[in-house]
């Protein structure tokens, strides 16, 4: 049987759009491993692996064409985004098993590419963090990027003490909730040798990178501005609410923008097009949700970053307010004159 | 001057490969052998044929009598003999027959006697029955019989009488062609319809690609001193020149799904057309030929003139076909219909006829799940949300599909042409379009049902009481039953058993009108959009047998 009109088609696919956003993320990956050392390297290829092995028997369960289906690049994303978004030193055995989590129940058992209602990647992140909280939180001090140690800490015996370094958002966290009442902001991240200018010494320089590969994406049209933007600018604006309220107390809008995962998410994580939503007001609102849950969490919750939470919580509203942004179609806008 | 122009959002920008067609001037095809003349030709009811095998006919001759006023008539293309009428294939991806009037040509190519038509004299309603019996129908590709858009509405008259040369489907050049060569008879068709519809003004919209056209059809208004004609080049993009789409880059206006564009001042009408209801009204010819571009895999693509009726096959071999052709389409990649086969005659739809090869349009790649990416939204011309219709239509949760809109959707591939995931958006929106209106129709044959079969119920009781009441009169006995018995028949169904059981009925009629007048896509359906429902209904079964492996199987 021939096909139906149209005959010809723009050469795109799902393939395509996969490999550029692995293309975009190449420079945050760049500026990590020079801030954080080679285990990045090492904790993207274990999830690359695993992501690729957990994929080829999900489609094989499914009796899927495992040619078409394992080229598109959709697991490898998933993996990259894992390996970006744990402590690079975590032990392997934890990266796999977040893979696993990610692939095998949020993916495949939601019935593959397309149909997850959550992000997998987050979803392996917020199963870890919870089950794993220590290991989870501990990430390399920043310009320690001697290559021995992080493997012994990824394959054999961890030994932390000498390479780990709590992030600025943790630092600032266990200070503001748990020590003393006269910590301050400015008291812990006033250490400028430490924790950098903006979002902590390297997180900034990477968040900046991760803006780089963000743009490329939006220069091609896989993703639009109104997701990113939301979501930086609802951080921006509530954090900066606060901040003058009580600058020892609230941490500063550009530290919120440039440190944790906030850059990566922005562009990489929040603008999942599977999980999130797709209307341009309802791509407005789901970020905008996301990045004001991401600042209540870091403010307020227990957990070092609540960008993951943050996502999950909002994908389950995605389809609602899809639903209800449906944008007017031709003929139906308010503005149309009447006959 | 220039005017203010507006966008459409979405749109594609295909490759346009026009140039092939444009490099030779519009040629005369050699008089065919014979002609195949469909007489179901426009949208609207089938004409009747009024020739018989045997007959000698005239060029221009009437061959098929307008079914009605939703109809066109249908002439023969020239002099010679009719050698049958009969079922024949049709150029439709059905590959479904309908009669045809077959016509051997004697050669002389000898016309009726031909008249011009005085309209600026005649009645308003004897111009339309005219246009009618001259076959004038849209040659943008719709076919819609153009005497029934020859009426300005219930305003009286029109703001904008917008005529249609943008072409933006690729490969198509005939209205190109046409302006260039002939623009001078477009412009007089222009201004007759014009005066028809006591149009205030009038734009004709043609892509920026068609430099050459843009500046004949300029210079031919500027000749004729047409102060109200304006030729606008409008930006090229697919599909500019869907007529809704045209009308609100030239006006700003948008006529909303299932409403007539003259309610809001607008007709739209393409430039062939115009050319068309010249020759009908100025020189007395029915349509019997059109421009035609063959191009795609052929040696020398062109532009010819054609009889309708002409072979696809006679025109193509005039350019020379690839020889690893495997399809003709009618039409252009975006939007034209596959051919059941190369005998299957032009007919006024004709607008190209596009020779495929697996080298010129491969077959799609294997399809992958929608990533729900949006990039068929951002393309679609009618902000449709195409992926939300796709879930729906393919789950089948066909009211759903109706919610986001399915019946405003134009059929134009632009979310098929763009999708990474490769689906054939369309087919899905085809596939689930022609199982409404099987259900609707399905439902309607099931109230007839339902009611006839009521009647029946009640003329058995009826009989059931008369027999008795005969049986009980012959009994001396049974006097006094007789009466009470005649007494029931007269009022069948008075028993509370039957009172209870009509009452239910006319409860589930209530209900039953109450859905269907929900169903708001279908009903009040204006008589162009009952002709549109007619024609896709027709190609309903091929469809479904199309979408069907597309769909999910029950394996």
């Amino acid at each position: 049987m021939l096909n139906n009109s149209p005959y010809f088609r723009k050469p795109s696919s799902v393939r395509s759009v996969m490999l550029r956003v692995l293309l975009a993320l190449l420079p945050g990956i760049a500026a990590y491993v020079w801030f954080f050392g080679a285990a990045v390297l090492v904790q993207i290829a274990i999830a690359s692996v695993a992501a690729l092995a957990a994929e080829a028997a999900m489609l094989h369960l499914r009796g899927k064409p495992l040619l078409q289906f394992l080229g598109d690049g959709s697991a490898l994303v998933t993996a990259w985004l894992i390996a970006l978004t744990f402590p690079p030193i975590v032990p392997w055995w934890l990266t796999v098993s977040a893979v696993l989590a990610a692939i095998v129940v949020a993916k495949h058992i939601y019935g593959g590419l397309g149909q997850n209602p959550f992000n997998p990647a987050m979803v392996a992140f917020a199963m870890m963090i919870v089950a794993y909280p220590s290991l989870m939180s501990q990430w390399p001090a920043v310009g320690f990027t001697d290559f021995a140690p992080q493997w012994n800490a990824i394959f054999g015996q961890r030994q932390l003490d000498a390479i780990t370094m709590a992030t600025p958002l943790d630092a600032l966290r266990t200070a503001l909730h748990t020590a003393d009442a006269r910590a301050t902001v400015s008291g812990v991240l006033g250490n400028h040798a430490t924790f950098g200018n903006i979002g902590g010494k390297g997180w900034e320089w990477i968040a900046a990178s991760y803006f780089l590969g963000g743009v490329y994406l939006i220069q091609q049209r896989i993703i639009t501005w109104h997701m990113p933007t939301a979501f930086i600018a609802t951080l921006l604006l509530i954090s900066s609410g606060f901040w003058i309220y009580d600058a020892e107390r609230f941490a500063s809008p550009a530290f919120q923008v440039f440190t944790g995962g906030a850059m990566l998410a922005a562009f990489f994580i929040v603008t999942d097009p599977v999980s999130g939503c797709t209307t341009p007001r309802g791509k407005l609102l789901f970020a905008a949700g996301i990045g004001l849950l991401t600042w209540v969490i870091r403010t307020f919750g227990a957990y070092p970053d609540g960008i993951a939470f943050a996502v999950l919580l909002m994908n389950i509203g995605a389809p609602l307010i899809d639903m209800y942004t449906q944008p007017p179609v031709f003929g139906h806008k308010p503005n149309t004159p009447k006959p | 001057m220039l005017s203010r122009l507006f966008n459409f959002n979405g749109g594609v920008k295909p490759a346009y490969n026009k140039e092939q067609s444009t490099g030779l001037p519009i040629a005369v095809p050699p008089a065919p052998t014979f002609l195949i003349i469909p007489l179901h030709q426009s949208i609207g009811g089938q004409p009747r044929p009024i020739v018989q095998t045997g007959d000698k006919v005239l060029k221009g001759q009437r061959i098929g009598e307008a079914d009605g006023n939703v109809s066109s008539a249908v002439h023969a293309s020239t002099s010679g003999t009719v050698i049958a009428v009969e079922m024949r294939r049709m150029p439709h991806s059905s590959g479904l027959s309908a009669l045809c009037v077959v016509i051997e040509p004697d050669g002389r190519d000898e016309w009726i006697a031909r008249q011009a038509f005085d309209y600026r004299s005649a009645s308003p309603n004897a111009i339309r029955d005219y246009l009618r019996d001259m076959g004038v129908v849209g040659l943008g590709g719709a076919v819609f019989p153009s005497h029934l858009k020859i009426n300005p509405g219930k305003r009286g008259k029109l703001d904008t009488l917008v005529i249609n040369g943008a072409e933006c489907e690729p490969f198509i050049t005939c209205d190109d062609l046409l302006m260039r060569e002939r623009p001078e008879t477009i412009v007089r068709g222009i201004a007759i319809m014009r005066d028809m519809l006591s149009a205030g003004r009038v734009l004709i919209g043609v892509e920026d690609n068609k430099p050459i056209a843009i500046a004949a059809m300029q210079a031919a208004v500027q000749q004729l001193n047409e102060t109200t004609i304006k030729v606008v080049a409008v930006p090229t993009r697919y599909p500019a020149g869907g007529a809704k789409q045209l009308i609100r880059v030239l006006t700003g206006i948008e006529v909303p799904h299932g409403q007539r564009s003259t309610d809001y001042g607008v007709q739209c009408f393409n430039v062939g057309t115009a050319y068309a209801i010249y020759e009908a009204i100025a020189l007395g010819q029915p349509l019997i030929s059109r421009i035609v571009t063959v191009a795609g895999n052929v040696r020398t693509a062109r532009n010819y003139e054609v009889l309708f009726g002409t072979p696809m096959r006679d025109l193509v071999a005039l350019c020379g076909p690839g020889a690893d052709t495997d399809r003709l389409i009618m039409g252009g990649p975006m939007m034209g219909v596959g051919m059941p086969g190369d005998e299957v005659p032009i007919v006024k739809a004709t607008n190209c006829v596009l020779v495929g090869s697996p080298t010129l349009f491969p077959p799609p790649p294997p399809e992958m799940p929608c990533i729900r990416c949006g990039e068929c939204a951002k393309a679609c011309p009618t902000d449709l949300q195409p992926f939300e219709m796709y879930w729906f239509s393919r789950a089948k949760i066909f009211g759903k599909a109706q919610e986001y809109h399915l019946f405003d959707c134009i059929e134009c591939g632009c979310c098929a042409f763009v999708c990474p995931s490769r689906i054939p958006l369309v087919d899905y929106y085809r596939f689930a379009k022609s199982e409404i209106w099987a259900r609707e129709k399905d439902k309607e044959a099931a109230d007839q049902a339902r009611q006839r079969h009521e009647f029946r119920q009640q003329r058995e009781e009826r009989e059931k009481a008369e027999k008795a009441a005969k049986l009980a009169a012959k009994t001396a006995a049974g006097r006094e039953k007789a009466a009470a018995a005649l007494a029931d028949a007269a009022k069948p169904a008075t028993t509370p058993e039957d009172e209870a059981k009509k009452a239910m009925i006319a409860a589930a009629m209530e209900k039953a009108k109450a859905q269907k007048a929900e169903a708001k896509n279908t009903e009040n359906l204006t008589p162009e959009q009952q002709a549109e429902i007619t024609a896709i209904e027709a190609r309903r079964a091929e469809i479904r047998e199309q979408a069907k492996p597309h769909l999910p199987h029950d394996d």
